[in-house]
């Protein structure tokens, strides 16, 4: 079973067609309603030099917020990167419907997680193909 | 939990306008054409001064139990202080904090005094005491039902500390009214 950060990470990365199309999976939707948004506003992104130097301010980021509440029951949030607003209701709606039935998320995510974790490989793939071990450039000389 | 302002932009907006409108004309009665509709025992016009007034920035005390506190803290995403002391906004649903604790700022910087927002029962314009002070031509007369019975007292040693002091905002219902701290209170008549 998922845990509501496993869930969480998912439902901000997915596209919009995957947030709809689980959405749809999950159907019948319990009545909810808009408690803050959706609405888009902008984040600051902090960066590392290095991943581990002192932090800096990298930039600022467009970001959609929303959070809804089922009838009488949890109260979903969702922050996603970007302007789509319909998705970031989605992203909410899943996340409150998950907090009430934890055991729906692990099938209904179970795509996105493999398409995520799929893209993460293949950069990190990537990245380590490029990778320069200096230890073994001074054995060398 | 319940949504707060219908239209976060001109909803927020108006309610400030009608802040800005009452402490402009104090003792002025001014309602609210959209008011959130808060968990009890928030009054709507409280919660929409709050939500227009309060953000990230500016540390929160209130008397208010624990659903209340929630709404505040997800709508207005102000920081809940335990001590009303420190607080820049407050807002008192029930019994008013005494004005002496609360931030007067200093001389050089009056601005860091503390605003209460305090729910009363009930506003009646054209009764009671007699209100003066800049924002009233000659006198303007307000009965509010619902505050300590010291508050006379209490509200002239706010006004003797001029320009340090704490301001006022008066929500029964969906209706405001603000004194700031350069009002005068009169009694009877």
């Amino acid at each position: 079973m998922l845990s509501r950060p496993e869930w969480i990470a998912a439902l901000a990365r997915a596209s919009a067609e995957e947030l709809a199309t689980a959405l749809a999976a999950a159907a019948p939707i319990p009545p909810h309603r808009r408690l803050r948004g959706p609405e888009v506003g902008l984040t600051m992104l902090r960066g590392r030099a290095g991943g581990d130097g002192a932090p800096f301010n990298l930039g600022e980021a467009t970001l959609t917020r929303c959070s809804v509440a089922l009838e009488g029951g949890p109260v979903g949030h969702a922050w996603r990167l970007g302007r789509d607003c319909a998705a970031a209701e989605a992203a909410a709606l899943l996340d409150a419907l998950f907090q009430a039935a934890p055991e729906r998320a692990g099938p209904l995510l179970a795509p996105i997680r493999a398409r995520l974790a799929a893209e993460a490989e293949r950069t990190a793939r990537r990245a380590a193909a490029t990778e320069v071990r200096f230890a073994t450039l001074a054995a060398m000389r | 939990m319940r949504p707060g302002f219908a239209d976060p932009v001109l909803d927020a907006q108006a309610a400030f306008r009608a802040v800005m409108e009452a402490m402009a004309r104090p003792g002025r009665v001014l309602r609210l054409a959209a008011p959130p509709a808060p968990p009890p025992p928030l009054a709507p016009a409280a919660a929409a001064a709050l939500l227009a007034l309060a953000d990230a920035e500016t540390p929160l005390w209130t008397d208010a139990p624990e659903e209340a506190r929630g709404w505040i803290a997800f709508h207005s995403g102000a920081p809940l202080l335990a001590a009303p002391g420190e607080a820049e906004f407050l807002l008192a649903t029930a019994a008013m904090p005494p004005l002496g604790l609360l931030r007067a700022g200093s001389d050089e910087a009056p601005q860091e005094g503390a605003t209460l927002i305090l729910q009363v029962e009930a506003l009646r314009p054209g009764a009671g005491w007699r209100l003066s002070g800049p924002g009233i031509a000659e006198e303007h007369r307000l009965a509010v039902c619902g505050l300590p019975a010291d508050f006379p007292a209490q509200w002239a040693a706010n006004a003797a500390r001029f320009p340090r002091g704490v301001d006022l905002v008066l929500a029964a219902g969906d209706a405001l009214a603000a004194f700031p701290r350069t009002l005068r209170i009169e009694e009877g008549g």
